[in-house]
């Protein structure tokens, strides 16, 4: 790994622990600064640090070793580690890149949609939820895990609320959120504590060991199961859980739209892997039933009802938060199959998903900046006035639907593959009917984007008006990303296979 | 750099070229690229091709490796005589500022080229679509007429290109995989299926009319540029596929046969030269199924040949109609006074399509004539007597219609009082060139030993033997006496205006008549069914609606304590399911 050598050496022993302090310490930096352009430079200076540390963890473990980082020096169990492998460090660099592109491509748009002397608090939560979300996934801690739930949860229901000023029913949207999210928390907590209980320990990979070594435990260890896959479904957005977030998504500024659905469920779902696999086992056979049943077959449920339900929507934000509980479901439909190849399917659009999102909501939030486009019916010609964005999204919306030679079919297709291969036809129909869906709800928009023609204000047809570049240059980074991915996905694959090979590790070797 | 430009398909230049053309608003630059991609792609085969066939740039797809350049001596002529073509296209589009044109050209010279280098049936499968979409943005520059024309062009070609992908994957599978486009023959797996899509691309007798029905509706540069590849591909892939494969050598005959009596009584000299294509390609289709290396060096030779008489004729008449506005034999007449060049490379490329001795077709269809001989004579058996004798039919007649026909009506013939310009001198530089290449091609003195040295079989073979020469005159000379007499006797079918329809009678009248019937019959029907289905679809998508729509039952936003309820029952089936499972 030559590229490793460009980086300094105490960063190769600390980079886990410097990766989250960083945000943390210059969120409180930035919450007292007294200018908005410092304080953006600052959290696009700091995101961008975050991202390079989280590159030099990936290429660290890329052979499949893993970091082990005793914080403050104090081993585990009594101190708090930190733990990098094939699982968690491609999630980091998600986190990072998504955080830095999206401070980039806020510039802009916080002008437009923050109040001036909230954008310093702006931006010090920003780079606070970016801390806790980072936290959250490095951390092998279970504990800390919550902590830094906490730390990301309250600072975004804040950065939901800040959308308040653009939009009032922010305020009731943050509120949702924020009685939902405590509520799933509180779940996650309790199960802990009954996980405590049972092993005494609250370092993951002990709890693993003890859990394994006790055949699953006795009902309280189960009771604990119940609680954190409920707590985080919450979370991640699971079908019946997923109330809060088509408001949270389209009401808060667009940058905090972007940021939440790249990254928030993504952990999220990343601490579902990590619990239900490594923490507690599929051999357990509660487990076993639980993402057999309840994982896949919400999935599966979420994927028909929430695209149709982005069908008939008129706000083109609800329109895509729909459509992001239904890719969930795509995820957990992977994670509930349990087979390698599934795993590396869910793993793989988990990521897709995050670039493909990402860059449909950069080009929602171009859109409502120049015209303030929020309802379908707003799409009417913009394929003229504003061609590069609309460029953007009809690539991103392509990928959504998995097109070939995008993002989205390579993972879609993994995961038809994978489904074949556990013999889950029902599931490849489902997988089927849902892209059709999907073809629906973006078609529909495209439709009217290139087919119609733009309004007319005073009897003239208005004007072309093109995003700034800022904003221009990450979304397009996005999409040329997700065609790449499409093109050639082994860098893709190779991680989310390094990924599943962490999740079983038995079965790894053997796998397609 | 320049080792990884030996690896790539010369047909790509013109592919990036054509690209950049449809992004280029500047004519000059684009009129460049149309005459200097050919000459560099040229300049590029004569880099990579040594003696040896060369085999590279495999990619591979999936499980699937695709071999995008493979250039034999089989290819290779075929690789230059496109790259000479599109030169002389260019040329001859100098003056037009189109830029679909342009671009789609190059796009369509580029995947007939791309189509004759790569080394498998998936590839060719690929350029096979790209030519057929790419030329027909060519049919439809035409204005009136064309579109519907465009849109007949594009679905039989994509039905053959659909054709050729299954033949393909029929034989590829039966090979465990193996795509490469050697020799096929008709009884492989799949070979019948392949031979019909080659079939439809090449026109052959019932599958001929696209020929006929698109060039001539094409613009003026459009039809010229198309007559010089999409068939020639089909050839090419023929000659690759299915040399030496009996059941051509009838077909091909019938080939040259049957369209002289439609041309002769054609009006439209454009679809005169369409009929005279078909029956061109008839001596190669025949040649191909005779299969000896004397008749495929004659196959190779003639697409040689062909390209540049039959660029030059459909030139002549193209600058005929760009000057009257019209190429109807009826309306024309007379011309040679006020376009004089124009008449004598007409004139030139008459001569040579009818093969008289000294002009290129003399040289190569002699070849192919001489091996349906050979062949006749080895087997003594009738049907190839019959054969020959119908060649030679065709070959007389090929005089009476593009010989006679085309030059006669046009620049002689009764004046038809019009007065007008000379071609442009772009046109008159591109005809100019074709003229020469058909008389140097067929020149005794060096001229078609050159020709002769670039086919792909060696071959010792004279042309300018005295019996030779001699009987050629004799036939060519009957067909002159004969039109004159038929002429004289005013039996000679006077020129008319109407569209001929030959067998697309079939599908543009009896067709079309079967799908208006069902059409009325089915919306009887409809009207019934859908009165019906509209009632459940809209019930049903109301109901979706009230469900699903923002002000539906799923979307109201939930009240945080309904949400804290349903985590609670959540966690409630949750537990159930832990509990079945863990008991």
């Amino acid at each position: 790994m030559s590229l490793i050598s460009f980086f300094p050496d105490w960063m190769l022993t600390h980079g886990a622990a410097f990766l989250v302090v960083v945000p943390l310490i210059a969120g409180a930096i930035a919450a007292i600064l007294p200018k908005r352009q410092i304080a953006a430079a600052l959290t696009v200076a700091v995101s961008f640090i975050c991202m390079l540390t989280s590159l030099l963890l990936v290429l660290q473990i890329i052979d499949g070793q893993t970091i082990n980082y005793a914080l403050g020096g104090w081993d585990a169990p009594h101190g708090i580690a930190y733990v990098v492998d094939g699982l968690n460090a491609p999630i980091l660099f998600l986190i990072s890149a998504i955080g830095f592109l999206v401070s980039v491509y806020g510039m802009p748009t916080i002008i437009a949609e923050v109040e001036p002397k909230k954008r310093a608090p702006f931006y010090a939560a920003f780079l606070i939820c970016l801390a806790g979300l980072l936290g959250m996934v490095v951390t092998g801690d279970a504990f800390n895990v919550f902590v830094f739930l906490e730390v990301s949860s309250i600072s975004t229901y804040s950065l939901v609320a800040m959308g308040a000023s653009r939009d009032r029913r922010a305020l009731t949207a943050a509120y949702n959120y924020l009685i939902m999210g405590s509520i799933g928390a509180t779940f996650f907590v309790i199960g802990l504590g009954f996980l405590y209980m049972e092993t005494g320990t609250l370092n993951m990979a002990d709890m693993a060991v003890i859990l394994r070594e006790m055949e699953g435990g006795s009902r309280v260890s189960e009771i604990a199961f119940g609680f954190i896959i409920v707590g985080l479904g919450l979370k991640l957005a699971m079908f019946p859980l997923h109330t809060w977030l088509p408001g949270a998504y389209a009401h808060s500024p667009s940058m905090v739209t972007v940021f939440l659905a790249s990254t928030a469920t993504k952990a999220a779902l990343y601490l579902l892997l990590r619990f239900v696999f490594t923490i507690f086992d599929v051999s357990f056979n509660y487990v076993f039933d639980v993402e057999i049943y309840l994982l896949a077959g919400l999935g599966m449920v979420g994927m028909i009802l929430g695209s149709l339900q982005a069908i008939f929507q008129t706000d083109i934000r609800r329109v895509l938060a729909y459509s992001s509980v239904a890719q969930v479901g795509y995820m957990l439909l992977g994670v509930g199959l349990g087979t390698a190849a599934g795993l590396t399917a869910g793993y793989l659009h988990l990521m897709n998903h995050a670039v493909i999102k990402g860059a449909l909501f950069m080009a929602l939030g171009a859109f409502w900046y120049r015209y303030g486009i929020t309802r379908v019916t707003d799409f009417n010609g913009l394929s003229k006035s504003m061609p590069w964005t609309m460029g953007a999204f009809t690539l991103g919306g392509l990928s959504l639907i998995g097109v070939p030679f995008t993002a989205g079919f390579t993972s879609k297709f993994r995961l038809v593959e994978a489904a074949f291969l556990k013999g889950w036809w029902w599931a490849v129909a489902i997988i089927v009917v849902s892209s059709v869906l999907a073809i629906i709800y973006i078609g529909r928009l495209l439709l009217a984007a290139y087919f119609q023609s733009p309004p007319e204000v005073n009897g003239h047809v208005v004007a072309k008006n093109e995003a700034p570049l800022l904003m221009l240059i990450p979304m397009w980074f996005l999409v040329l990303l997700s065609i790449a991915i499409g093109i050639n996905a082994d860098i893709m694959v190779d991680l989310a296979e390094g990924a599943a090979s962490v999740l079983l590790p038995i079965s790894a070797g053997a796998t397609p | 750099m320049a080792d990884l430009l030996l690896h790539l398909n010369p047909g790509f230049y013109f592919i990036f070229a054509g690209i950049l053309c449809a992004l280029l608003p500047v004519n000059i630059v684009r009129k460049s690229l149309l005459v200097l991609t050919p000459v560099f792609a040229a300049f590029m085969i004569f880099q990579i091709y040594g003696a040896q066939e060369v085999i590279s740039g495999v990619i591979s797809v999936g499980p699937q490796e695709l071999i995008t350049l493979r250039i034999d001596r089989l290819s290779m002529v075929w690789g230059y005589i496109f790259c000479l073509a599109g030169v002389l296209n260019g040329i001859y589009g100098f003056h037009e500022r189109c830029r679909i044109t342009d671009s789609s050209a190059l796009i369509y010279m580029g995947a007939a080229v791309c189509g004759v280098f790569v080394g498998d049936l998936l590839s060719l499968f690929i350029f096979w679509e790209l030519a057929a979409i790419s030329s027909v943005m060519l049919v439809w520059m035409g204005g009136e007429g064309a579109y519907k024309a465009g849109i007949r062009y594009l679905a039989i070609h994509v039905l053959s290109g659909v054709l050729l992908l299954a033949g393909a994957v029929i034989y590829g599978q039966s090979n465990g995989g193996d795509y490469t486009f050697g020799n096929i023959g008709i009884d492989a797996p799949g070979g019948k299926l392949m031979l019909i899509a080659m079939g439809i691309k090449c026109g052959f007798p019932l599958l001929h009319n696209w020929i006929q029905d698109a060039y001539p509706k094409a613009s003026i540069t459009g039809t010229v540029i198309l007559s010089a590849f999409t068939t020639k591909l089909a050839l090419y892939a023929l000659a690759r596929g299915y040399a030496g494969t009996d059941i051509l050598i009838y077909i091909g005959a019938l080939m040259t046969v049957f369209p002289v009596f439609f041309a002769v009584i054609e009006n439209d000299l454009r679809r005169v030269l369409s009929y005279s294509l078909n029956n061109q390609l008839g001596f190669m289709v025949c040649g191909i199924g005779i299969g000896t290396p004397l008749a495929m060096n004659g196959v190779a030779g003639h697409v040689v040949a062909d390209v540049v008489f039959k660029g030059l004729l459909f030139m002549s008449m193209g600058a005929v109609m760009l000057r009257t506005g019209t190429a109807k034999a009826s309306e024309l007449g007379g011309l040679f006074r006020s376009m004089p060049y124009t008449t004598v490379f007409c004139l030139i490329g008459a001569g040579s399509i009818a093969a008289f001795p000294l002009l290129s077709a003399f040289v190569t269809k002699s070849m192919i004539i001489s091996a349906a001989l050979y062949s006749a004579e080895n087997s003594h058996a009738i049907k190839d007597w019959i054969v020959l004798a119908m060649l030679l039919f065709a070959s007389a007649g090929v005089m009476e219609h593009s010989g006679i026909k085309v030059p006669y009506f046009t620049f002689f013939a009764h004046d038809s009082g019009r007065r007008v310009e000379e071609a442009p001198w772009n046109m008159l530089v591109a005809m100019g060139l074709a003229s020469l290449l058909c008389i140097f091609f067929a020149f005794p003195w060096g001229g078609y030993q050159f020709l002769y040295s670039l086919l792909p079989y060696d071959v010792k073979y004279h042309p300018y033997t005295g019996d030779h020469v001699v009987f050629q005159l004799q036939l060519l000379f009957a067909a002159m006496l004969a039109f004159a007499f038929l002429k004289r006797i005013g039996a000679y079918p006077h020129e008319r205006r109407a569209e001929i329809l030959d067998f697309d009678w079939t599908y543009r009248k009896l067709g079309l008549g079967i799908v208006h019937w069902m059409s009325e019959m089915w919306t009887r029907l409809s009207v019934n069914i859908s009165r019906v289905s509209m009632r459940l679809i809209k019930g049903t998508g109301q109901k979706f609606y009230h469900i699903f729509s923002p002000a539906g039952t799923m979307s109201q936003s939930t009240p945080s304590g309904f949400a804290a309820v349903l985590t609670a029952g959540m966690l409630v089936v949750t537990l159930i399911f832990i509990y079945i499972g863990a008991s």
